[in-house]
């Protein structure tokens, strides 16, 4: 998801009176691009619950839960459903990118402090984070997308191109068959599990600590689900860009009304429910891959 | 016939019916007598001589009290309507009864022996594995020695349809099977397909127990001679199932066994003995994988790498290919033989028989392909290797970034919090 200009508060239509002394709010992700988010993490739910039983089918676990399910044929149905809705919600998202980039002629989409293609100050970044971890330096400062964000960004972005290409050539065989070469379509099952399963770990553990879990951020981050963080978090987290918008004068355009509760509430619930699952899927990827079933 | 003295006779006759025939049927006639011996006396004397017993009737005027008992108890009435009908109707009790030739009867009676007559069945007998299992081992299958019916008459012990009741009595017994070291098949055998169709549609030709273990000469399935050892299974299945046996014979399993080799599956390996399924059944396609694997260990492994055993294990989805949708079921033949399902020529036409659209290039996809072999499949080794180094590389570094991460940011938060505190102290 790229950086959205001048973009409007929006999501939670709810007016809040305004305080002087209030905490002021600022907006980070649009609605769209939330609820691109939403659908993702459903679908990828989704895929990894069913996909997982089929990788490891000899395991326990998957045997009770495909039995559970009503067998294989609910389970492959579930995941060539989750599928489409997530290749659905990539073209999406792909329009989404080409309309801003050359149709708004947006700035700033695929180079700059804004995009999330990587720069040289990523990679200064990399080594200056890892400095500061190891107490060696200061904490760098980001700017609208530090590289790790920019990272899983790519690492969604590959791997849908990667499981979903492998993945429909699986389902459409025959049709894959006229122009891939026959030993292309056993390398398609091998491509299909080892990227999901590296998705799935990569997911479950280094996304979920890195962006929820990780003092500072635990238990939840919040941004994806309300849009907007508070003016303490933005400085914090993002300071170049607060810096820069700052100093470019456009920090009101970017204010927001605080988030409602019952939304938080909500967005809490739906939140935490998808990281239990990530988690019990993750322990459950982990005993079946070296548990050697 | 002498009218008068029947009333006198049916006082008396209180021997027990011979309920077992050859061999050592017991007749405690004796004491029988012995209890009635006034009535029996009342008789001699109003006769004045015993009375030389001649026709059925004459037994009959006294055994056909069906209620009739010796003093033991045990019944010795017969059922003269069904005895009449039965395939000995026409023979005189005192040709089975050859030690009873008058009345009062002897002290000690000899037991019934059939081998009189039967001498080859009785042969067959003593040499099969019931040999000396049984006290009564021709009533013991054919049931009421008053009532043989020939075989094809329904009821007969060893009709067709009561063959599998008949031979449950025993082998349905727990407390038999455990004794014998037996499994129960009855209960899997009334299950199996060949069950049903003897049980459910009455169907003559099915196979019930004797259809392949022979009737008097059972033997072992270890013994070579036996119609169920591993040798004979092809031909005794064969008797009905010849087709399947032509096609089995001809294949390389059929032709390794006439060769002598015994460790080839036969017919029962993946059929099994007595709970045979139809072969469509679910249950039966997921079974029969890993009987195949049991010797095709690496065909096997490959196979549980693939869509197709990963579909089936799951359940629900049994209809994609195991072992024999591809390389046939009895006349297996390898790859090379261009009567092969799998043989290059015929692929197309075999993954057809599920895919549709199969084409040349969809034909050259391998169901047994090993990603962790590079000589044979050097581009899926690769593949696989590359995206294993892709995984294992990413995790590694984020694993530990993640650690370090955390580890540096729950050291700031400390402190941030205790400075926080030291300032509102």
């Amino acid at each position: 998801m790229t950086e959205e200009t001048g973009a409007t508060p929006a999501g939670v239509p709810i007016e809040q009176p305004e305080k002087s002394g209030q905490e002021k709010y600022y907006v980070r992700f649009t609605l769209p691009q939330r609820y691109l988010h939403a659908v993702l993490f459903s679908s990828f739910l989704g895929l990894a619950a069913t996909g997982l039983p089929m990788r490891f089918s000899d395991n326990w676990a998957a045997g009770h839960f495909a039995k559970a399910v009503g067998g294989f044929g609910a389970i492959l149905f579930f995941h060539k459903f989750c599928a489409i809705i997530l290749t659905l919600a990539f073209l999406f998202h792909l329009k989404d990118v080409a309309t801003r980039a050359f149709i708004h002629k947006e700035k700033g989409m695929f180079w700059g402090p804004t995009s999330m293609v990587a720069n040289w100050k990523d990679v200064q970044d990399i080594v200056g984070h890892i400095r500061w971890f190891l107490g060696l330096g200061p904490k760098p400062k980001f700017d609208r997308y530090a590289y790790w964000e920019k990272f899983d960004y790519w690492a969604v972005f590959w791997g849908m191109i990667v499981i979903g290409f492998s993945g429909y050539a699986m389902w459409f065989a025959p049709f894959f068959a006229r122009f891939l070469p026959g030993w292309a379509l056993n390398a398609v099952l091998v491509v299909h599990g080892e990227e999901a399963l590296l998705a799935i770990l990569f997911i479950f553990s280094i996304h979920f600590v890195n962006t929820h879990l990780r003092p500072g951020s635990f238990p939840m981050d919040m941004v994806i689900f309300s849009g907007k963080e508070t003016e303490e978090e933005f400085k914090k987290k993002r300071t170049l860009e607060y810096e820069r918008v700052a100093a470019e004068g456009k920090l009101k355009t970017r204010e927001g009304d605080k988030p409602v509760y019952w939304w938080i509430n909500f967005a809490k619930v739906v939140g935490f429910t998808a990281i239990l699952i990530g988690l019990v899927l993750l322990v459950l990827t982990l005993i079946a891959y070296f548990g050697g079933a | 016939m002498a009218g008068p003295f029947f009333a006198l006779f049916a006082l008396v006759g209180k021997c027990r019916v011979l309920k077992g025939f050859p061999g050592e049927v017991d007749m405690p006639g004796v004491s029988a007598h012995r209890r009635t011996l006034s009535s029996a006396l009342a008789a001699v004397l109003l006769v004045g001589a015993p009375f030389v017993l001649r026709a059925q009737t004459d037994c009959l005027s006294c055994h056909a009290d069906k209620t009739l008992q010796d003093a033991a108890g045990h019944s010795v009435g017969v059922d003269a309507d069904k005895f009449h009908g039965s395939m000995h109707g026409s023979l005189s009790c005192t040709d089975c009864h050859t030690s009873i030739k008058e009345y009062p009867h002897p002290d000690t009676v000899t037991p019934v022996k059939c081998v009189a007559c039967h001498a080859d069945q009785a042969k067959a007998i003593g040499g099969s594995i019931h040999d000396g299992v049984s006290a009564n081992p021709c009533t013991s299958c054919h049931g009421d020695a008053h009532a043989i019916f020939p075989k094809d008459d329904p009821r007969s012990a060893v009709y067709p349809l009561n063959i599998p009741r008949t031979c449950g009595t025993c082998h349905a017994n727990e407390a038999l099977a455990k004794k014998y070291g037996l499994q129960n098949v009855y209960a899997t055998y009334m299950d199996s397909i060949h069950g049903y169709a003897v049980s459910k549609e009455g169907l003559l030709v099915a196979a019930n127990c004797m259809s392949c273990h022979g009737s008097h000469n059972i033997l072992s399935h270890k013994d070579a001679k036996s119609t169920t050892s591993r040798m004979n299974i092809p031909n005794t299945c064969g008797t009905c199932h010849g087709g399947v046996k032509d096609e089995y014979l001809n294949g390389v399993h059929g032709k390794a066994l006439v060769s002598g080799n015994e460790k080839v599956p036969v017919c029962s390996d993946c059929h099994t003995a007595h709970a045979i399924l139809q072969p469509t059944d679910s249950t039966f396609r997921m079974q029969s994988t890993p009987i195949c694997g049991s010797c095709h260990k690496d065909q096997l492994a490959t196979y549980r790498d693939t869509f197709h055993s990963q579909l089936g294990l799951l359940g629900g989805y049994v209809e994609t290919a195991r072992c024999w949708d591809c390389h046939g079921a009895h006349g297996i033949l390898p790859a090379s033989d261009p009567a092969s399902p799998v043989n290059k020529a015929n692929l197309i036409k075999t993954c057809g028989r599920c895919h549709a659209d199969a084409n040349a290039s969809f034909v050259q996809y391998q169901p047994h392909a090993n990603p962790h072999n590079r000589k044979l499949n050097p581009a899926l080794y690769y593949v696989r290797t590359f995206m294993n180094l892709l995984l294992w590389c990413t995790l590694s570094f984020f694993t530990l970034h993640t650690l370090l991460w955390f580890i540096r940011a729950k050291k700031e938060q400390d402190q941030a919090r205790l400075a926080a505190e030291a300032k509102h102290d």
